[in-house]
């Protein structure tokens, strides 16, 4: 199976420190991938490090290939026309991701005129359609709207619709439903998931929320610390986790249909870390029950097809 | 209007109405938020955030109040806590004073603490706002105690601690004047979802442990699913189910709460 994208050995600092260790995975193209972590995990950085998108005083080394390019080698040019093109990022938050002063038929119809050439009006067409494929009601009298005259749910169509509009290979997803209420978040998850399949795009979908990604993707990478812990087909990471951490944060999940055994939510003791502060070796093994001397090594991520990086596994 | 909100000084301790005593009255409550304007000359318009809600909450009782934005929730919260006025129907606190027994934590601990305070302060300060006398160094290793903060939390800032940790400072704080009813308005929301789990298990324990009657306000149902004893369930700034937790999950009667029960992801074991 060939990959549409493959990340090796990336890492992110700040300063002299790595908020992003030696991560590396690959999306197999058309595949559906779930990036699980919490705060300080590293997920997003690892998203906007493949996008080129990372704040200053932040550097990224390692390779991120999409198909001969080198992401991490590209002159910002290159990278421009790349993205929004063949590489496309939706954002959490579409009120800061959205341009406040520009109409909504012109942001629509922006990735149409950078990356195809299109003149205003046939941009501004394409931009329609795009819209009424997003189901945005109504999308005509929408096109001349404002951003803040929109619903949280129609702004994170928009911001998809931009996303997907030069059908791009690889789509990143970066908590594209968290800020949304659940009934809205359904329906937004279901247009992904639909333009998704349509345009063969390969998705890597970054989120804290393990049903989501149980829903949506087949593989899953869960993060912590910087690093990717585990890796494997959704089904059986979920059903069967060897990381200690992805037990726990299974099991943090209420159950909806029964009763918490002994009335108690289930936890994973401690605090998530500020940055610079996790443990050396494993990052997770100051909260972790089955950690001894040995886990002051940091184990290597291994195993075949579905894999852990961790000396005790479950 | 009918707005009774207890008044005076805080009743001693001795003197609370038995466990299971009705305290908050909510009759007919309805608010209504006046709007920008937008046009000249044409009136501003209007948004309903809250109407015709009813519902008694008893001593010691928990009260799930679920809704997406725009429900009402937060501003019944609000009316609640006097913080609004209602427009129509009534709020009557039936304990004592309702500044020194109702409590609030709410979604954002960050914002919610004063950033250039030290801990001790943040947590003391209801005290000495209310005028309640005691041992206050007592009291706050009591506080700390409670909601499992080490005692050398005392002397920091906010900043020092995480999102979980300021969220059990604020908690600690509401506590401190020792209120019959604590109002959590999305308390876990902001926090990772590691960590969740012990905030919750924290104010189930203070329930129980100070006979609390709470009013959790939350988008996330399996949190009220155990956590409540009853829960009300909000659309449009209406209850438009309320009754026992079990009840109303077992079988949604609203169409409504069936699509948001619906509408919860949940966790798959196996693909396909």
């Amino acid at each position: 199976m060939s990959e549409a994208l493959r990340v090796r050995g990336l890492t992110v600092s700040v300063g002299g420190l790595e908020v992003v260790r030696g991560v590396t995975f690959g999306l197999e193209r058309g595949g559906r991938t779930g990036l699980i972590g919490e705060s300080g995990s590293g997920k997003t950085l690892t998203a906007l490090a493949i996008m080129g998108l990372l704040a200053e005083g932040l550097t990224a080394r390692g390779e991120v290939r999409l198909g001969e390019e080198d992401l991490l080698r590209l002159p910002e040019r290159r990278l421009c026309r790349l993205r929004g093109d063949r590489l496309a990022m939706v954002f959490q938050e579409p009120m800061t991701a959205l341009n406040p002063v520009m109409r909504i038929g012109d942001q629509v119809a922006e990735p149409f005129r950078v990356h195809r050439g299109l003149s205003r009006r046939e941009a501004h067409a394409r931009g329609l359609e795009l819209l009424e494929r997003v189901r945005i009601q109504d999308a005509q009298s929408k096109l001349g709207a404002y951003p803040h005259q929109l619903s949280g749910g129609q702004r994170q169509r928009v911001m998809i619709a931009i996303a997907m509009a030069c059908s791009p290979e690889v789509l990143l997803a970066d908590e594209p439903t968290t800020a949304l209420d659940v009934t809205v978040q359904a329906q937004v998850l279901d247009l992904l998931s639909r333009l998704v399949d349509e345009e063969r795009c390969t998705l890597l979908l970054i989120t804290h929320d393990l049903p989501v990604v149980s829903q949506l993707c087949d593989r899953v990478l869960v993060m912590y610390g910087g690093r990717i812990v585990e890796a494997g087909p959704a089904g059986e990471v979920f059903g069967r986790p060897l990381h200690p951490y992805t037990g726990g944060l299974i099991e943090t999940i209420p159950p909806l249909d029964e009763e918490l055994p002994g009335r108690r939510f289930r936890a994973i003791p401690g605090v998530v870390p500020g940055a610079g502060e996790f443990p050396a070796g494993c990052p997770f093994r100051n909260r972790c029950a089955r950690a001894d001397e040995r886990c002051v090594e940091m184990p290597p991520l291994t195993g075949d097809g579905h894999q852990a990086a961790c000396w005790h596994p479950l | 209007m009918n707005v009774q909100v207890g008044a005076g000084l805080p009743a001693p301790r001795g003197g609370r109405d038995a466990s299971g005593a009705v305290l908050f009255e909510v009759r007919d409550l309805a608010k209504r938020f006046r709007l920008p304007r937008t046009r000249l000359l044409r009136a501003p318009g209007a948004v309903t955030a809250v109407r015709g809600v009813s519902f008694d909450l008893s001593a010691g009782e928990s009260l799930g109040v679920v809704g997406e934005s725009g429900s009402g929730k937060t501003t019944l919260v609000r009316l609640l806590l006097g913080l609004e006025r209602p427009d129509a129907g009534s709020v009557a606190y039936h304990g004592g004073a309702l500044r020194r027994e109702v409590q609030a934590v709410f979604q954002d601990p960050a914002s919610a603490l004063d950033p250039r305070m030290r801990v001790a302060d943040i947590v003391l300060e209801p005290l000495r706002v209310l005028h309640i006398a005691g041992d206050r160094r007592a009291r706050l290793a009591e506080l700390l105690d409670a909601v499992g903060l080490p005692a050398a939390a005392a002397g920091r800032y906010p900043h020092e601690f995480s999102g979980g940790q300021r969220q059990r400072i604020a908690i600690a704080r509401a506590l401190a004047p020792r209120p019959r009813v604590l109002l959590a308005d999305e308390p876990v929301s902001a926090l990772d979802v590691s960590v969740r789990a012990q905030i919750l298990n924290l104010l189930a324990d203070l329930r129980a442990g100070f006979d609390l009657a709470l009013v959790l306000v939350s988008h996330d149902l399996s949190v009220v699913r155990h956590l409540c004893d009853r829960v009300l369930v909000m659309l449009g700034g209406e209850v438009v189910e309320a009754g026992d937790t079990r009840a109303i999950f077992r079988a949604p009667q609203h169409e409504y709460t069936r699509t948001l029960l619906a509408a919860i992801p949940r966790l798959r074991l196996r693909p396909g």
